[in-house]
Protein backbone atom coordinates (compact mmCIF):
# COMPACT_ATOMS: atom_id res chain seq x y z
CA UNK A 1 0.00 0.00 0.00
CA UNK A 2 1.31 3.44 -0.95
CA UNK A 3 0.76 6.15 1.65
CA UNK A 4 1.72 9.70 0.71
CA UNK A 5 3.17 12.04 3.32
CA UNK A 6 2.91 15.72 2.44
CA UNK A 7 5.72 18.16 3.18
CA UNK A 8 4.62 21.77 3.53
CA UNK A 9 7.06 24.60 4.25
CA UNK A 10 7.36 24.25 8.02
CA UNK A 11 6.34 20.59 8.32
CA UNK A 12 8.33 18.88 11.09
CA UNK A 13 7.07 15.35 11.38
CA UNK A 14 6.94 14.25 7.76
CA UNK A 15 10.06 12.07 8.15
CA UNK A 16 8.69 10.34 11.25
CA UNK A 17 5.32 9.81 9.57
CA UNK A 18 7.00 8.28 6.50
CA UNK A 19 9.06 6.04 8.77
CA UNK A 20 5.95 4.96 10.68
CA UNK A 21 4.32 4.01 7.39
CA UNK A 22 7.32 1.82 6.53
CA UNK A 23 7.52 0.26 10.00
CA UNK A 24 3.85 -0.69 9.58
CA UNK A 25 4.64 -2.45 6.30
CA UNK A 26 3.43 0.23 3.90
CA UNK A 27 5.30 2.08 1.18
CA UNK A 28 5.77 5.79 1.92
CA UNK A 29 5.67 8.31 -0.89
CA UNK A 30 6.89 11.87 -0.41
CA UNK A 31 4.39 14.48 -1.62
CA UNK A 32 5.23 18.16 -2.04
CA UNK A 33 2.90 21.02 -1.13
CA UNK A 34 3.40 22.78 -4.45
CA UNK A 35 2.67 19.75 -6.63
CA UNK A 36 -0.97 18.70 -7.11
CA UNK A 37 0.14 15.22 -8.31
CA UNK A 38 -0.52 12.55 -5.66
CA UNK A 39 1.82 10.08 -7.43
CA UNK A 40 -0.62 7.20 -7.33
CA UNK A 41 -0.95 6.93 -3.55
CA UNK A 42 -3.80 5.04 -1.90
CA UNK A 43 -3.94 7.26 1.19
CA UNK A 44 -2.38 10.44 2.56
CA UNK A 45 -0.93 11.54 5.90
CA UNK A 46 -0.84 15.27 6.67
CA UNK A 47 1.97 15.47 9.23
CA UNK A 48 2.57 17.72 12.20
CA UNK A 49 4.57 20.92 12.22
CA UNK A 50 4.02 24.58 11.56
CA UNK A 51 3.01 24.81 7.91
CA UNK A 52 3.58 28.32 6.56
CA UNK A 53 4.79 29.34 10.02
CA UNK A 54 1.27 28.96 11.45
CA UNK A 55 0.68 32.44 9.98
CA UNK A 56 -2.92 33.70 9.94
CA UNK A 57 -4.28 30.56 11.65
CA UNK A 58 -2.74 27.09 11.95
CA UNK A 59 -3.41 25.30 8.67
CA UNK A 60 -5.23 28.24 7.07
CA UNK A 61 -2.70 28.80 4.28
CA UNK A 62 -1.76 25.13 3.83
CA UNK A 63 -5.39 24.43 3.08
CA UNK A 64 -5.00 26.28 -0.22
CA UNK A 65 -1.70 24.64 -1.27
CA UNK A 66 -1.83 23.03 -4.73
CA UNK A 67 -1.47 19.52 -3.25
CA UNK A 68 -4.46 20.16 -0.97
CA UNK A 69 -6.79 20.87 -3.87
CA UNK A 70 -6.23 17.32 -5.10
CA UNK A 71 -6.33 15.83 -1.60
CA UNK A 72 -9.64 17.54 -0.72
CA UNK A 73 -11.19 16.33 -3.98
CA UNK A 74 -9.93 12.75 -3.54
CA UNK A 75 -10.80 12.66 0.17
CA UNK A 76 -14.37 13.63 -0.66
CA UNK A 77 -14.42 10.63 -3.01
CA UNK A 78 -13.26 8.30 -0.24
CA UNK A 79 -9.46 8.38 -0.24
CA UNK A 80 -8.25 7.83 3.35
CA UNK A 81 -6.53 10.80 4.99
CA UNK A 82 -4.95 10.99 8.45
CA UNK A 83 -4.18 14.47 9.78
CA UNK A 84 -1.87 14.61 12.78
CA UNK A 85 -1.60 17.80 14.85
CA UNK A 86 -0.99 20.49 12.18
CA UNK A 87 -2.54 17.98 9.76
CA UNK A 88 -5.68 17.89 11.95
CA UNK A 89 -5.74 21.70 11.88
CA UNK A 90 -5.47 21.62 8.07
CA UNK A 91 -8.33 19.10 7.80
CA UNK A 92 -10.55 21.37 9.90
CA UNK A 93 -9.57 24.49 7.94
CA UNK A 94 -10.37 22.59 4.72
CA UNK A 95 -13.76 21.64 6.22
CA UNK A 96 -13.07 17.94 5.70
CA UNK A 97 -13.69 17.62 9.45
CA UNK A 98 -15.96 19.85 11.58
CA UNK A 99 -14.79 22.25 14.29
CA UNK A 100 -11.47 24.01 14.75
CA UNK A 101 -8.31 23.90 16.84
CA UNK A 102 -7.60 26.96 18.96
CA UNK A 103 -4.89 28.18 21.30
CA UNK A 104 -4.41 26.01 24.39
CA UNK A 105 -6.59 27.40 27.17
CA UNK A 106 -3.55 27.78 29.47
CA UNK A 107 -1.54 29.52 26.68
CA UNK A 108 1.53 27.28 27.13
CA UNK A 109 2.99 24.94 24.56
CA UNK A 110 2.52 21.44 25.97
CA UNK A 111 4.78 18.44 25.33
CA UNK A 112 4.01 15.25 27.22
CA UNK A 113 3.33 11.55 26.92
CA UNK A 114 -0.45 11.52 26.81
CA UNK A 115 -2.84 8.74 27.74
CA UNK A 116 -5.81 8.35 25.41
CA UNK A 117 -8.85 6.13 25.18
CA UNK A 118 -9.60 4.80 21.71
CA UNK A 119 -13.34 5.14 21.12
CA UNK A 120 -14.01 4.59 17.42
CA UNK A 121 -12.15 1.58 16.05
CA UNK A 122 -13.88 0.89 12.72
CA UNK A 123 -12.07 3.62 10.79
CA UNK A 124 -9.37 3.13 8.15
CA UNK A 125 -6.83 4.43 10.66
CA UNK A 126 -7.93 2.84 13.97
CA UNK A 127 -9.15 -0.69 13.18
CA UNK A 128 -6.07 -2.28 14.77
CA UNK A 129 -7.20 -1.02 18.20
CA UNK A 130 -9.84 -2.45 20.52
CA UNK A 131 -12.71 -0.17 21.48
CA UNK A 132 -11.89 1.34 24.87
CA UNK A 133 -8.19 0.47 24.56
CA UNK A 134 -5.93 2.90 26.40
CA UNK A 135 -2.73 4.04 24.70
CA UNK A 136 0.13 6.45 25.50
CA UNK A 137 1.62 8.57 22.71
CA UNK A 138 3.38 11.95 22.62
CA UNK A 139 1.38 15.15 22.47
CA UNK A 140 2.99 18.48 21.56
CA UNK A 141 1.00 21.52 20.59
CA UNK A 142 0.35 25.18 21.28
CA UNK A 143 -2.98 25.35 19.50
CA UNK A 144 -4.64 22.02 20.18
CA UNK A 145 -7.86 23.04 21.87
CA UNK A 146 -10.66 21.38 19.94
CA UNK A 147 -13.76 23.57 19.68
CA UNK A 148 -17.08 23.30 17.89
CA UNK A 149 -20.59 24.46 18.65
CA UNK A 150 -22.76 22.32 20.92
CA UNK A 151 -24.86 20.97 18.05
CA UNK A 152 -21.71 19.76 16.26
CA UNK A 153 -20.30 18.22 19.46
CA UNK A 154 -23.61 16.45 20.12
CA UNK A 155 -23.62 15.12 16.56
CA UNK A 156 -20.01 13.88 16.87
CA UNK A 157 -20.89 12.08 20.10
CA UNK A 158 -24.28 10.81 18.89
CA UNK A 159 -22.90 9.44 15.64
CA UNK A 160 -19.87 7.91 17.36
CA UNK A 161 -17.36 10.01 15.42
CA UNK A 162 -15.02 10.73 18.35
CA UNK A 163 -11.95 8.59 17.66
CA UNK A 164 -9.91 9.26 20.79
CA UNK A 165 -10.35 11.12 24.07
CA UNK A 166 -7.80 12.49 26.54
CA UNK A 167 -7.41 10.62 29.83
CA UNK A 168 -5.86 11.81 33.14
CA UNK A 169 -5.62 15.48 32.09
CA UNK A 170 -7.13 17.60 29.37
CA UNK A 171 -3.88 19.06 28.04
CA UNK A 172 -5.21 21.96 25.97
CA UNK A 173 -8.80 22.76 26.88
CA UNK A 174 -10.36 20.61 24.16
CA UNK A 175 -14.13 20.50 24.55
CA UNK A 176 -15.39 17.16 25.89
CA UNK A 177 -11.76 15.95 26.12
CA UNK A 178 -11.73 15.28 22.36
CA UNK A 179 -8.30 14.27 21.03
CA UNK A 180 -9.38 13.04 17.61
CA UNK A 181 -12.43 12.79 15.35
CA UNK A 182 -13.44 11.15 12.08
CA UNK A 183 -15.81 11.67 9.19
CA UNK A 184 -18.91 9.43 9.17
CA UNK A 185 -17.42 6.84 6.80
CA UNK A 186 -14.22 6.60 8.86
CA UNK A 187 -11.82 7.35 6.00
CA UNK A 188 -10.76 10.76 7.32
CA UNK A 189 -9.29 10.99 10.82
CA UNK A 190 -7.81 14.00 12.60
CA UNK A 191 -5.77 13.54 15.76
CA UNK A 192 -3.92 16.09 17.88
CA UNK A 193 -1.40 13.69 19.57
CA UNK A 194 1.38 12.07 17.55
CA UNK A 195 1.17 8.31 16.86
CA UNK A 196 4.12 8.54 14.44
CA UNK A 197 6.44 9.31 17.37
CA UNK A 198 5.47 6.07 19.14
CA UNK A 199 6.22 3.27 16.71
CA UNK A 200 9.59 2.04 18.02
CA UNK A 201 10.68 1.46 21.62
CA UNK A 202 14.06 3.12 21.02
CA UNK A 203 12.55 6.56 20.47
CA UNK A 204 8.97 6.53 21.73
CA UNK A 205 7.30 6.22 25.13
CA UNK A 206 5.58 3.13 23.70
CA UNK A 207 4.83 1.54 20.35
CA UNK A 208 1.14 2.32 20.82
CA UNK A 209 1.03 4.67 17.83
CA UNK A 210 1.94 2.03 15.28
CA UNK A 211 -1.68 0.83 15.19
CA UNK A 212 -2.78 3.89 13.20
CA UNK A 213 -0.48 2.97 10.34
CA UNK A 214 -1.00 -0.79 10.64
CA UNK A 215 -4.75 -0.11 10.48
CA UNK A 216 -4.42 1.64 7.13
CA UNK A 217 -2.15 -1.01 5.66
CA UNK A 218 -4.53 -3.70 6.91
CA UNK A 219 -7.61 -1.85 5.56
CA UNK A 220 -6.05 -1.74 2.14
CA UNK A 221 -5.00 -5.41 2.22
CA UNK A 222 -8.58 -6.28 3.21
CA UNK A 223 -10.02 -4.16 0.41
CA UNK A 224 -7.79 -5.87 -2.14
CA UNK A 225 -8.45 -9.43 -0.95
CA UNK B 1 -6.08 54.31 -3.90
CA UNK B 2 -8.56 53.02 -1.40
CA UNK B 3 -8.10 51.08 1.77
CA UNK B 4 -10.33 48.19 2.74
CA UNK B 5 -10.17 47.11 6.38
CA UNK B 6 -11.17 43.65 7.55
CA UNK B 7 -11.52 43.10 11.30
CA UNK B 8 -11.61 39.49 12.46
CA UNK B 9 -12.79 38.54 15.95
CA UNK B 10 -13.32 35.23 17.72
CA UNK B 11 -17.00 34.53 18.22
CA UNK B 12 -18.19 35.51 21.71
CA UNK B 13 -18.69 31.87 22.74
CA UNK B 14 -15.11 30.89 21.81
CA UNK B 15 -12.63 31.12 24.68
CA UNK B 16 -9.93 33.76 24.03
CA UNK B 17 -6.96 32.86 26.26
CA UNK B 18 -4.83 35.65 24.73
CA UNK B 19 -7.42 38.28 25.55
CA UNK B 20 -7.65 36.81 29.04
CA UNK B 21 -3.86 37.09 29.47
CA UNK B 22 -3.95 40.73 28.38
CA UNK B 23 -6.77 41.27 30.87
CA UNK B 24 -4.53 39.78 33.56
CA UNK B 25 -1.83 42.32 32.68
CA UNK B 26 -4.32 45.18 32.97
CA UNK B 27 -5.17 43.98 36.46
CA UNK B 28 -1.50 43.68 37.44
CA UNK B 29 -0.84 47.18 36.09
CA UNK B 30 -3.59 48.55 38.30
CA UNK B 31 -6.08 49.47 35.58
CA UNK B 32 -9.47 48.80 37.10
CA UNK B 33 -13.03 48.89 35.85
CA UNK B 34 -12.33 46.65 32.85
CA UNK B 35 -14.64 43.65 32.66
CA UNK B 36 -13.39 41.88 29.50
CA UNK B 37 -10.77 42.05 26.75
CA UNK B 38 -11.00 40.19 23.45
CA UNK B 39 -8.10 40.08 20.97
CA UNK B 40 -8.66 40.10 17.21
CA UNK B 41 -6.89 40.69 13.91
CA UNK B 42 -7.03 43.66 11.56
CA UNK B 43 -6.14 43.45 7.86
CA UNK B 44 -5.53 46.59 5.80
CA UNK B 45 -5.91 45.97 2.08
CA UNK B 46 -4.82 48.71 -0.30
CA UNK B 47 -6.30 48.66 -3.78
CA UNK B 48 -5.84 50.79 -6.87
CA UNK B 49 -8.70 53.24 -7.35
CA UNK B 50 -12.14 52.86 -5.85
CA UNK B 51 -13.22 49.26 -5.34
CA UNK B 52 -15.64 47.86 -7.87
CA UNK B 53 -18.53 45.61 -6.87
CA UNK B 54 -16.61 42.64 -8.30
CA UNK B 55 -13.53 43.53 -6.24
CA UNK B 56 -15.60 43.89 -3.10
CA UNK B 57 -17.20 40.51 -3.77
CA UNK B 58 -13.69 39.01 -4.08
CA UNK B 59 -12.60 40.66 -0.84
CA UNK B 60 -15.68 39.38 1.00
CA UNK B 61 -14.88 35.89 -0.30
CA UNK B 62 -11.29 36.19 0.91
CA UNK B 63 -12.46 37.53 4.28
CA UNK B 64 -14.75 34.56 4.71
CA UNK B 65 -12.56 31.78 3.26
CA UNK B 66 -9.03 32.87 4.13
CA UNK B 67 -8.80 35.78 6.56
CA UNK B 68 -11.34 34.29 8.97
CA UNK B 69 -12.52 30.81 9.88
CA UNK B 70 -16.32 31.00 10.06
CA UNK B 71 -16.35 28.07 12.50
CA UNK B 72 -14.79 30.20 15.24
CA UNK B 73 -14.59 33.76 13.94
CA UNK B 74 -16.63 36.61 12.49
CA UNK B 75 -15.39 39.41 10.23
CA UNK B 76 -16.34 42.97 9.42
CA UNK B 77 -15.28 44.55 6.13
CA UNK B 78 -15.38 48.27 5.41
CA UNK B 79 -14.00 50.64 2.81
CA UNK B 80 -12.15 53.51 4.47
CA UNK B 81 -12.70 56.98 3.01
Amino acid sequence: MKIGVVTFPGSLDDRDAARAVRVAGGESVALWHGDPDLRGVDAVVLPGGFSYGDYLRCGAIARFAPVMRTIVERAQQGMPVLGICNGFQILCEAHLLPGALTRNDHLHFVCRDQRLRMERTDTTWTNAYAEGEEIVIPLKNGEGGYVADDATLDRLEGDGLVVARYLDVNPNGSLRDIAGISNPSGTIVGLMPHPEHAVESLTGPSTDGLGFFVSAVRSFAGAKA
Amino acid sequence: MARVVVDVMLKPEILDPQGRAVMGAFTRLGVGGVSDIRQGKRFEITIDGDPTDAQLADLHRMAEELLSNPVIETYELRVEP
